[in-house]
Order: C-alpha cells, then structure tokens, then sequence
C-alpha cells in the first residue's frame, strides 16, 4: 500500500503532524512524499485518514495498492523495515538492562515507560525481527522480584 | 427514520458511531455498508469514511466528530469518546487502558462476525459501557 502526497512546507504544523504520524506507523520512505506500508485494515485505514489529513492542509494525497516489481525489491524492503524496528527494540534491551540493579520503584517506573515503548513498537513491527524476544524478556525481568529487595533472612 | 451509510468491515470507531447515532441522533436509522465512498445510496448519511463530514477531523476521531457536530454534550459520552479514540488512533492523547482491550475485542469480532451482526452484539455492550461511566460520574469513583 502506497501514499503519494504533497503538502505545503508552510505552515509547517500540519506538515511535521504528518510526518510524525508516519514514522508512528514505521512507513517505509521510498522516496520524496511517497511512502509503503504492508497492506492490511488498519494500515489502510490509518493511510486514508493521514490521506484527508494532507488534503485538508491544502496539500494533495492519493492511496494505491501497489505489487512491487520483483520479489528481490520486496525482501529488501522488509528488510530494511526489520532492521528499523531490530534497532528500536535494541535501544529497549539497553535500556532494561541499565535499570535493572536499580531500586524498586526506578525499576517500576522504567519497567511502565518501557512496556509502553514496547506497544508503540509492536504495533509498527510488520516483519518482527529476532531482538523482539530479547528486548520483551529484558522489560519482562524488570518486573520480577529481585534477590536484593527480600529481607536479609529470605536472600539465599 | 433516515439511511446512515459507513465503510464495510467495521472497527471500533464505525462500531461505536452506529451505536451513538442511535442513542442520541436518530433512534429509528438504518445503516448500510459500502466498500467504496461511491456507493453510498442517495440520501444516505456518510460517516466514518474518506472526504466526508462525519469523518476524523484534525485530531478528532468520527465518534468525536458526531458529538460535535451534533451538539450532544452529555459526559458519559465525552468519557467514552476517550477511550474509542484511544482504541481507533492509540495516539496516546488520553489515558485510556480499556482501549487496547476493546480494540482487541472488536477486531477478534470482526474475524468471525459480520458487520450487522458486530452492531447487533455490540450495542449492549456500549449500553454496558454507558452505565458503567454514568455511575462512576455519579459515584466519582469506580463503581463496584
């Protein structure tokens, strides 16, 4: 599924909203204002609205369903769709490993900031890559208990 | 009793808007589902669609759109407006945690059911929804 679109470079309100709601949806950028995504429902459905949403900012917007020309430029593509969301859930896995020595509540208060960061990502992951099971087990172990918050008599 | 029109395989939002357009718009319409913008029938109502009206709008999702336009101020709605829009967009402009719930549970209903069949089995379920937040309004607090 493809979206060609123009919209004015000022105001450039509308203009950053749009791209923002893109990188939200994890859209493959395939070249000035035109962008893919796997075709489904919801990506149709998302693509639709950001379609009105240039059209309203005086901008210019059409929806295809397209069928790339060779199935090598398909794999590369979702390749370079994989290694966009390896990258994000790499930066989580970091992330949970620095908190995890922390105390109770930082580990808490990461442990809700990263599970969210999760969703966000997990909704943009159309080809999940392999660090998607790291980074889920990393946030995972934030939430079990750890050794040095049992009272001294408890710890093994 | 008027023809209300919507895109066929309906999700949370068109869901929700079918069962707001009854409760506080029109209690006798008919809705009809469309796989195109084209083929909505003369004199029909377009919501929830491309290009139309009764459409998203700025940030506003259709349900929120309908509220609006419609004039209908009553907080119970406006509370689940939230929580559609949180399930429709997850742009994270309310603090909705019922909304990856109810999205969940609407598109599982849209694998084996039917769009007249979704509004059949979803209009208690909002009816549900509305009395649940109206005694907690009331209440101000979580009904038990």
């Amino acid at each position: 599924m493809l979206l060609a679109y123009r919209i004015p470079r000022e105001p450039s309100r509308p203009r950053i909203a749009v791209w923002r709601k893109l990188e939200a949806l994890g859209v493959a950028r395939l070249g000035d204002g035109l962008v893919a995504l796997p075709a489904d429902a919801r990506t149709r459905e998302h693509l639709d609205w950001i379609a009105d949403e240039v059209t309203d900012a005086g901008g210019t917007a059409t929806i295809w369903v397209a069928t790339p020309g060779s199935l090598t430029q398909e794999r590369s593509l979702a390749a370079a769709m994989r290694e966009a969301r390896a990258a994000e859930y790499e930066q989580i896995t970091a992330e949970a490993h620095a908190a995890a020595s922390s105390d109770d509540t930082e580990r808490r208060r990461v442990l809700r900031r990263l599970r969210a960061e999760l969703r966000r990502i997990g909704r943009r992951d159309y080809f999940p890559p392999p660090q998607r099971r790291a980074a889920h087990t990393a946030v995972q172990a934030l939430a079990e208990p750890q050794t040095s918050d049992l009272p001294a008599e408890q710890r093994a | 009793m008027s023809t209300w029109a919507t895109r066929a395989g309906i999700h949370i939002d068109r869901a929700a808007c079918a069962w707001l357009i009854r409760r506080a718009v029109d209690p006798y319409a008919m809705f009809v589902f469309v796989a195109d913008p084209a083929d909505v029938p003369d004199g029909a109502t377009p919501f929830d669609m491309r290009g139309v009206d009764l459409g998203h709008h700025g940030d506003d999702c259709s349900f929120e759109t309908i509220l609006r336009r419609y004039e209908v101020t009553d907080p119970v709605l406006w509370k689940i407006a939230e929580i559609v829009h949180e399930a429709d967009l997850d742009d994270e402009r309310f603090d909705a945690p019922e909304a990856p719930g109810l999205d969940a549970v609407l598109r599982g209903l849209s694998m084996i059911a039917d769009d007249e069949q979704i509004l059949t089995i979803t209009r208690p379920m909002f009816d549900g929804l509305y009395e649940y937040y109206r005694r907690g309004l009331l209440l101000d607090r979580t009904p038990a």
